[in-house]
């Protein structure tokens, strides 16, 4: 590829690279491992991102063993108890739902969706790559620590989570601030490059509002992640100093164990108002590029266009913007100052408006659609399910006085695991039935697919639904063992075997999926170069899997949306987007796109 | 998959009106949260109904057969604009009466006694004004064995205020202005049939207030992750009529008189964690 010819069409982009200034790797080290290519470097992201998230599905069943049958085994005690949610929880919403999203679907589709040969600054990306690893490997270290794995909860309140009456006070928290603090760096290298990427380097006629909205889910939810880890960041590092140099930014005076700390004059709120200000656009982090993939695995499948896609595109922007000022509704009863509560509560049911409109559209995309069940629309009609019910569950906790007797029950749990657990993790899978075509050439086994989806998607309704119902009732969230409490009645503990029992089976579905990516990768059907007959770019490369550098001598150019599916009087039902011409036969000549 | 999508709605709803899980029966004067909890059910509840329905109709109507081709239509400014109204409308009939009960919650009525409740790791103290109707002064400089609530010895308002180390009793029918303090970590006080809760900061002084209406004992647990024994925190409050509850209150000790301060003290240097019943 070194004798670059560019396409004659159209010059190329401000910032674009050309195929000869990238650099092309030498060595089968240079290609796989310290690759610069941001589809390896996805693959790579994606590929960490599962493992580690294996261990928090193996922490989960733990989990449940204890509440489900409680005291069954003996190497569960209330420190262990607390190790596992903890790290659970940790690992479930940064190290694998971040990651994967912004990591693994952000670096593979950037670049191609956009019609750019890589991300802008490739050497960075791969740094990004390798920092996230060390974050993974030093959290990993913190289970074999002395001490073990901090227990101070996900949230890591202080003052608990520096003092010794909480699990993996010696060395567990301090490993986990460490390695949250690495994987911030580390994210940051990887989101800068999406930024500038989608600003940059999009191929000529890709003008932002014809970019698809997988796009403008992971680049909002990029620019989210920007501005709101810092304020983590901060939070770790003070911490941090808190733990090691008896610094006092979150530690009032303390007695602990009869015993006066040398503590003095800070502030444990504060904390929580930094965490949160993380915290809550994190949901959205998560959320948007699930709101972008499902929209355009809906319209692919269904073969139809996005249905009101400018107020979609709004839609994201609306979220991402409301998202950072709506962090205190986790904090209504934490003793702030209460009236704060009218604000939180009032922009917290606001962000349901532009939520609600995204939901109402992709149904509206369905009606009058030519609706294919392919596994990536099973998983998409799943999230909408799901979406919706954890979505609406989130209008009682965000409105203040229904949140008090709810906040930190079984309610709170099932919420957030029906809407930013499952409801995502949905949107995965989704996504992986959909690209790994591209990534690999070979099409995912349909009846295991199937097999996966059933057991996954009912699985997960049947744990968190009725969840809600615990929480009701008053079942407090961390809490080791029920036992005794009088308002609990036995059915409570029925329920809670119940559903301990359907989790085993969800998570031992996901071995079905495992083994489907492994033996697809040789054994799959060949896909060809566009399975699902989509419009955008990266159906459209002229080699699948594509190779560094995606395009071969000539950036594609773009003449349409991403969503000129069933369009009158083409001869097809998807025309895509570097196609001048309704009709495929005719050849390239300017026309005027649509908007 | 639309039969499916109908059996997850009608079954949700069916959950929803068979299972025997449900609120505990109210124990204060917040049924106003209660109604505000129902008016959420319904208005999501229909919601969630509606949408699921309509996709599982979408999925039958609208699914794939050969020669089937979909509509093309970007957009609806028409639909689009009355779906936003009318979802605004939704969040304001939930937002309404959310804030104008959460006016409540805030406004501490005059009349309201003080108590003061004290928490650490992994039990509850609580402390009732004495004869002259107030708390004394508190200082976590001042906590020791024989003072682990940290009382100010020097202030008469303190010396006559009542320590008690077991269960909390709560005259029927008047409101309560319930202090919170911690002296070490971050808790929460809550009682599920009361509905109300707030967590306790050490280093702060936190409130909220509530009448109790029901006569009974109930269980008060520590609701915020406080460490290893978080789950065993719990206590127990007493609603009773006025004539019990004067005859428990003149069997309390006052903090000039606490004798069991110092081994309870001692207990608590020890860490022991009370037993999990």
């Amino acid at each position: 590829m070194a004798d670059a010819q560019f396409g004659s069409a159209a010059p190329l982009p401000q910032g674009g690279i050309d195929d000869v200034e990238l650099y092309h790797p030498h060595s089968w080290l240079t290609k796989y491992v310290f690759s610069q290519d941001a589809k390896i470097i996805a693959i790579q992201y994606s590929m960490t991102a599962m493992a580690i998230g294996l261990v928090a599905l193996v922490l989960s069943w733990l989990v449940r063993l204890q509440l489900g049958f409680p005291g069954l085994v003996s190497f569960i005690g209330p420190k262990e108890y607390y190790q596992l949610i903890t790290m659970h929880g940790m690992i479930m919403v940064i190290y694998l739902l971040t990651a994967l999203f912004l990591g693994g679907f952000g670096n593979y589709l950037i670049p191609l969706m956009l019609g750019a040969r890589d991300m802008v600054f490739p050497y960075v990306n791969m740094l990004s790559y390798w920092i996230y690893l060390l974050a993974v490997l030093v959290l990993v270290a913190s289970f074999f620590a002395p001490g073990g794995p901090t227990g101070a909860g996900w949230t890591l309140y202080p003052p608990q989570a520096i003092l010794s009456g909480t699990p993996g006070q010696e060395w567990g928290i301090v490993l986990m601030l460490l390695s949250l603090i690495l994987f911030i760096i580390g994210f940051t290298m990887g989101g800068v490059n999406y930024v500038v990427t989608v600003l940059q380097a999009r191929a000529p006629g890709m003008t932002l509002m014809r970019m698809p909205l997988t796009i403008w889910g992971i680049f909002t939810a990029t620019i989210l992640a920007l501005l709101a880890f810092p304020a983590l960041f901060v939070g770790a590092v003070m911490m941090l100093l808190d733990r090691l140099l008896g610094t006092s930014f979150f530690m009032p005076a303390i007695i602990e164990a009869g015993q006066r700390l040398r503590y003095g004059g800070g502030s444990p709120i504060l904390f929580q108002h930094l965490f949160w200000f993380f915290g809550h656009p994190e949901v959205y982090i998560v959320a948007l590029p699930a709101f972008g993939i499902v929209s355009d695995l809906i319209s692919t499948h269904a073969r139809k266009n996005i249905f009101g896609y400018r107020m979609m595109v709004w839609a994201i922007v609306a979220i991402g913007a409301l998202s950072f000022v709506v962090w205190a509704h986790h904090m209504y009863v934490s003793g702030m100052n209460p009236y704060f509560g009218f604000f939180f509560a009032t922009t917290t049911l606001v962000i349901a408006i532009p939520t609600a409109i995204k939901v109402y559209n992709w149904v509206l995309t369905l009606w009058r659609g030519d609706i294919h069940l392919t596994l990536p629309m099973l998983f998409a009609i799943a999230f909408i399910v799901t979406f919706l019910n954890g979505g609406l569950t989130g209008l009682f906790l965000g409105n203040v006085v229904v949140d008090v007797p709810l906040s930190d029950t079984m309610f709170v749990v099932a919420h957030f695991h029906m809407v930013m657990g499952v409801a995502p993790i949905l949107v995965i899978f989704g996504g992986i039935y959909h690209w790994y075509p591209k990534v690999t050439g070979r099409m995912l086994d349909e009846r295991l697919g199937q097999l996966h989806f059933w057991a996954t998607f009912l699985g997960a309704y049947a744990i968190f639904f009725p969840m809600h119902y615990l929480g009701l009732m008053g079942v407090p969230r961390r809490y080791f063992d029920i036992e005794g409490l009088s308002f609990a009645t036995p059915s409570v503990a029925t329920l809670n075997a119940f559903v301990s029992v359907v989790a085993f089976l969800v998570g031992a579905a996901q071995i079905a999926f495992l083994f489907n990516l492994a033996h697809s990768l040789r054994h799959g059907a060949p896909a060809g170069g566009n399975p699902w007959r989509a419009t955008t770019l990266e159906w459209q490369t002229p080699q699948t899997p594509p190779p560094h550098g995606n395009w071969g001598p000539a950036l594609p150019v773009v003449y349409r949306w991403a969503y000129d599916y069933s369009v009158p009087g083409a001869a097809q039902d998807f025309i895509p987007q570097n196609q001048p011409d309704i009709r495929p036969d005719r050849s390239p000549g300017p026309v005027a796109a649509p908007a | 998959m639309a039969l499916v999508l109908v059996l997850i709605a009608l079954g949700s709803i069916a959950f929803h009106l068979l299972s025997p899980w449900w609120w505990t029966p109210i124990a204060s004067n917040w049924g106003y949260i209660d109604s505000t909890l129902i008016i959420t059910f319904w208005i999501t509840g229909f919601v969630f109904t509606a949408i699921v329905l309509f996709v599982a109709y979408c999925l039958v109507r609208f699914r794939h057969a050969p020669g089937r081709r979909a509509a093309y239509e970007p957009e609806n400014r028409r639909l689009e604009g009355w779906l936003t109204g009318l979802t605004a409308l939704g969040v304001a009939a939930l937002l309404a009466p959310g804030l104008f009960v959460w006016n409540q919650f805030v406004r501490v009525p005059q009349n309201a006694s003080e108590i003061e409740i004290v928490a650490q790791q992994w039990r509850w103290a609580y402390r009732l004004p004495g004869a002259d109707g107030r708390l004394g002064a508190s200082d976590i400089r001042h906590v020791s064995d024989e003072n682990p609530l940290g009382l100010d010895p020097q202030d008469a308002a303190a010396r006559d205020d009542l320590v008690i180390d077991a269960d909390l009793h709560l005259p029927l029918g008047r409101p309560v202005k319930v202090l919170l303090r911690s002296t070490d970590v971050v808790h929460n006080f809550y009682v599920p049939e009361f509905r109300a809760k707030m967590d306790i900061i050490p280093g702060m002084v936190t409130y909220f207030w509530f009448t109790p209406t029901r006569t009974g004992t109930f269980d008060a647990l520590c609701n915020e992750v406080c460490g290893t024994n978080h789950y065993a925190m719990r206590g127990r409050v007493v609603v009773e009529g006025e004539a019990a509850y004067s005859s428990w209150l003149r069997e309390q000790t006052t903090f000039a008189n606490f004798a069991g301060g110092g081994e309870r003290g001692r207990r608590v240097a020890r860490r022991e964690a009370p037993p999990v019943r």
